[in-house]
């Protein structure tokens, strides 16, 4: 498979009060054509940073991204991004199918744009509520809606930044079944950000955990679980168990077991490190909070 | 439903009645009864020819200048405080600079300026519907302001994602979700037209109904000068009603519509 | 910081720009006397009695516009709020009244009640009901029906749910109405001293200024002391209703 994405040494710092706060530290690694890869990591450690630097929302202090062979410089062309605050990023004061449409305009004619928005919305099984405000649906539809417009964009690369945490629970099964679904059915390259351990094993190709802030990649798992997944038997599965465990042992500042060698050059820190890491990020993270608010 | 008419309309009605006795048996020159200043009324207004909807030589020469130069100055304002108060409100830098100079042009009580603009344009429509604009424009271009920064983050990382070109960004993003503000400024501003085209009349026109006001005044002309209040009165509710139907227009896809009893809180 | 030090830049570079456009001939001198000019006036004018005595008796006059207003709109909302049957009763007549604009009544209270400063305040409490009057009748509207039943489970009255429920709870969005009223109360002050002339304050000044010896700058001074006035009786308001009801989300945001 070509390469989709490839994030070489990424390292973004903001400028705090007290000097300047690293996020990410130098974060390496590579997506191929057609994977679902999720991205781990404890709270704060910076995967929205990370997201928002490969989205080219924020411009990295440093490192560099290209995206399907050309260097990424401010937001890429056939790129998308769902964001976790589903009702925010669409538009009320458009209906359902011009939620969807909106991105085309750019480059659609009007029919095209119809047509694309209306089976992009099949796909997401909203083909019914076209005509609706998005404020009228459940915010399981709503964020389906946001799906279907990232995927009528044909984006070469479709981002997610904890998509599903804020719906409940037998919502996010259906919705993680449902991008399972449609991003094989068009073979999608997607880069999944959670932080839920559970949901990255259940939806991952590839699965890599960060380390706290300034976040490094500890570990590259490859998810060696059949692609048809099923919510009730592969989370009974032992592999789906093992890896769950693996991942959760790294996040907390395990040493990785993992055949596939990290791809990152921090694998010589050992977990005291990375655990310390990760409380001083939690730190800064509340720290932070306290003093915003 | 014809209860619903009566439970409506009695009180009215009642009052109505109340007052044509009570100034029928007072019979003082300063309350003609209502029944006069109706009749006053139709013949200032309503006794013009057929062809012109009896519509009287009065409406052209002082009724529709007031209402074309309220228009146009709330139209004015309405433009140009748009167009400002979005581009401001985007600009964090153009906040800071201009807020306390907005802040205070706001607070200056606008027929203050009256005498200014009176030296300014002399007695006539300029000077009007400097008095106008200038007056009602700060509640429009605050609340704008106010709209167009209030998009949330959310939003404009989705627009910026797409790579939503400029126009659609501010047709299709900004402006949508500021209207409801912006509406908010634009009510505020339309029945403070209404004040500044009376005070402007009152003070510097040779027409117009705040001047027949005036005339009425000064001829000791009771039912007249109640027949103008009036119709003032009847101007004010009409163009409010207009601007609340087009308001509910195109503000139809918001969750929830509380049209009835909206206060001015967004006077700021 | 910046946006203060911005802030003043900006007030800076437009006096500044007000006196090249005025001083360089681009704008009639006569007319429009720069900047610099207006505001050495103004401080002239803070040192003169009678004009202090004008300022006095406009703020004066607010002040028992707006008490007298809200005297009369709090209770009338609460009544029309709390009984949906009164308020479609009176609604004709509330709708007939509201859009009258209340300096066009300045010719005919000018012939019932003289010149004298109760006309002024007749006419700004007019104006001023109406702010209020919405505002406590959308409060009402707006009130938690949780709480009122909280109330009533316990066995209030619905006098005592009235008076520590519905007031309460009503008070920031009626806090709101006093300070839209003070504001257009203002309005309607300036507007009648400067028609009718003849008794104090600082329309009735505005008006002398420029009448008779045509002095714009002092006609200007004037006009930037009603927009301090204009935006410390905004700013007291405010104050006041984040003092008093910090509780409430409303005053602090910009309802
Ligand atoms: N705009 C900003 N300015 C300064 N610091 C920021 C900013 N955004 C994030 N940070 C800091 O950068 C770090 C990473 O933030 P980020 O939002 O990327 O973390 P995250 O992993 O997505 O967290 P979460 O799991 O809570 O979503 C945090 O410590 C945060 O305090
Ligand atoms: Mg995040």
């Amino acid at each position: 498979m070509p390469t989709m994405l490839e994030v070489t040494d990424l390292g973004h710092s903001y400028r705090a009060k007290d000097g300047v706060h690293e996020a990410i530290g130098g974060v390496s690694f590579t997506v191929d054509a057609g994977e679902l890869v999720c991205v781990v990591g404890p709270s704060g450690c910076g995967k929205s940073t990370l997201l928002r630097s490969i989205a080219g929302l924020i411009s990295p202090t440093r490192g560099s991204t290209t995206l399907h062979g050309s260097p990424v410089q401010g937001v890429p062309d056939d790129l998308a991004v769902v964001f976790q605050d589903y009702s925010r990023s669409l538009f009320p004061w458009l209906t359902v199918q011009r939620n969807v449409e909106f991105p085309l305009r750019r480059s659609l004619g009007r029919a095209e744009r119809q047509a694309r928005a209306a089976e992009a919305l099949d796909w997401v099984g909203l083909s019914g509520v076209g005509g609706k405000y998005t404020w009228q649906l459940s915010g399981g539809m709503q964020q389906r809606v946001a799906i279907a417009r990232a995927l009528a964009y044909r984006p070469a690369l479709l981002l997610m930044d904890e998509p599903f945490a804020s719906v409940d629970a037998q919502t996010r099964f259906e919705l993680e079944d449902l991008l399972l679904r449609v991003t094989r059915e068009h073979a999608s390259t997607v880069l999944v950000v959670t932080h839920d351990i559970d949901e990255s094993v259940y939806l991952g190709d590839r699965i890599l955990v960060l380390s706290g802030a300034p976040s490094k990649v500890v570990a590259d798992l490859t998810v060696d679980l059949p692609r048809e997944r099923d919510q009730i038997t592969t989370r009974e599965s032992e592999a789906f168990v093992t890896l769950r465990s693996e991942t959760a042992r790294l996040l907390h500042g395990g040493r990785p077991r993992s055949t596939k060698p990290v791809t990152s050059a921090n694998q010589a820190e050992d977990g005291q490190t990375v655990a310390s890491r990760w409380a001083d990020a939690e730190r800064a993270e509340t720290g932070r909070r306290a003093t915003t608010t | 439903m014809r209860n619903l008419f009566l439970r409506r309309w009695a009180l009215f009605a009642a009052l109505v009645a109340a007052w044509e006795v009570a100034a029928r048996l007072a019979d003082n020159p300063f309350f003609p009864p209502p029944s006069e200043i109706a009749g006053t009324a139709s013949g200032l207004w309503l006794s013009g020819p057929v062809d012109r909807l009896f519509l009287s030589d009065a409406v052209f020469s002082d009724v529709l200048p007031s209402v074309g130069r309220l228009l146009l100055g709330w139209g004015l304002a309405a433009v140009l405080g748009v167009a400002l108060g979005v581009a401001i409100g985007r600009s964090p830098v153009a906040r800071h600079y201009l807020g306390p100079l907005l802040t205070f042009a706001r607070a200056v009580p606008p027929p203050a300026l009256v005498p200014v603009f009176l030296v300014l344009f002399r007695v006539g429509t300029p000077m009007q519907l400097a008095t106008i604009t200038l007056g009602v424009l700060w509640p429009i271009l605050l609340n704008s302001a106010d709209g167009a920064r209030s998009i949330d983050a959310t939003k404009t990382d989705t627009a910026v994602v797409f790579r939503i070109p400029r126009a659609q960004w501010i047709l299709g993003v900004v402006l949508p979700g500021a209207l409801p503000k912006i509406f908010a400024g634009l009510r505020v501003s339309l029945s403070l037209s209404l004040v500044l085209m009376v005070v402007s009349e009152l003070v510097g026109s040779t027409n117009g109904i705040g001047f027949k006001l005036l005339v009425a005044q000064r001829e000791f002309d009771f039912p007249q000068l109640w027949a103008g209040i009036a119709l003032l009165g009847v101007l004010g509710y009409l163009l409010n009603t207009a601007l609340l139907t087009v308001e509910r227009r195109m503000l139809a896809w918001q969750p929830r519509q509380e049209f009835v009893v909206k206060p001015t809180t967004a006077g700021d | 910081m910046r946006a203060f030090t911005r802030g003043t830049a900006g007030l800076v570079g437009f006096l500044a720009l007000g006196e090249v456009a005025t001083r360089s001939g681009l704008v009639p001198r006569a007319s429009l006397p720069p900047p610099s000019v207006v505001l050495a006036g103004l401080a002239g004018l803070l040192a003169d009695e009678t004009f202090l005595l004008d300022v006095i008796a406009t703020v004066l006059a607010l002040v028992i516009a707006v008490a007298v207003a809200s005297a009369i709109a709090v209770p009338l909302g609460l009544v029309l709020g709390g009984n949906p049957a009164v308020r479609q009763a009176t609604r004709a007549v509330v709708e007939f009244l509201r859009p009258i604009p209340s300096v066009a009544l300045i010719p005919l209270a000018l012939v019932l009640l003289g010149s004298g400063p109760e006309t002024k305040i007749a006419l700004a409490v007019y104006a001023s009901v109406w702010p209020i009057l919405f505002n406590t009748v959308y409060a009402l509207d707006e009130l938690d029906g949780l709480l009122v039943e909280t109330a009533r489970a316990f066995g209030c009255g619905r006098l005592r749910v009235l008076l520590s429920v519905a007031l309460p709870s009503a008070l920031p969005f009626v806090l709101t109405g006093v300070r839209l009223a003070a504001t257009t109360s203002l309005v309607v002050l300036v507007s009648t001293e400067l028609l009718t002339g003849g008794n104090p304050g600082i329309g009735e000044f505005i008006l002398e200024a420029g009448s008779g010896a045509g002095r714009m700058d002092l006609v200007l001074a004037g006009t930037v002391l009603a927009g301090i006035l204009g935006y410390l009786v905004n700013a007291a308001f405010e104050g006041a209703g984040r003092r008093l009801l910090g509780w409430s989300a409303l005053t602090r945001g910009r309802s």
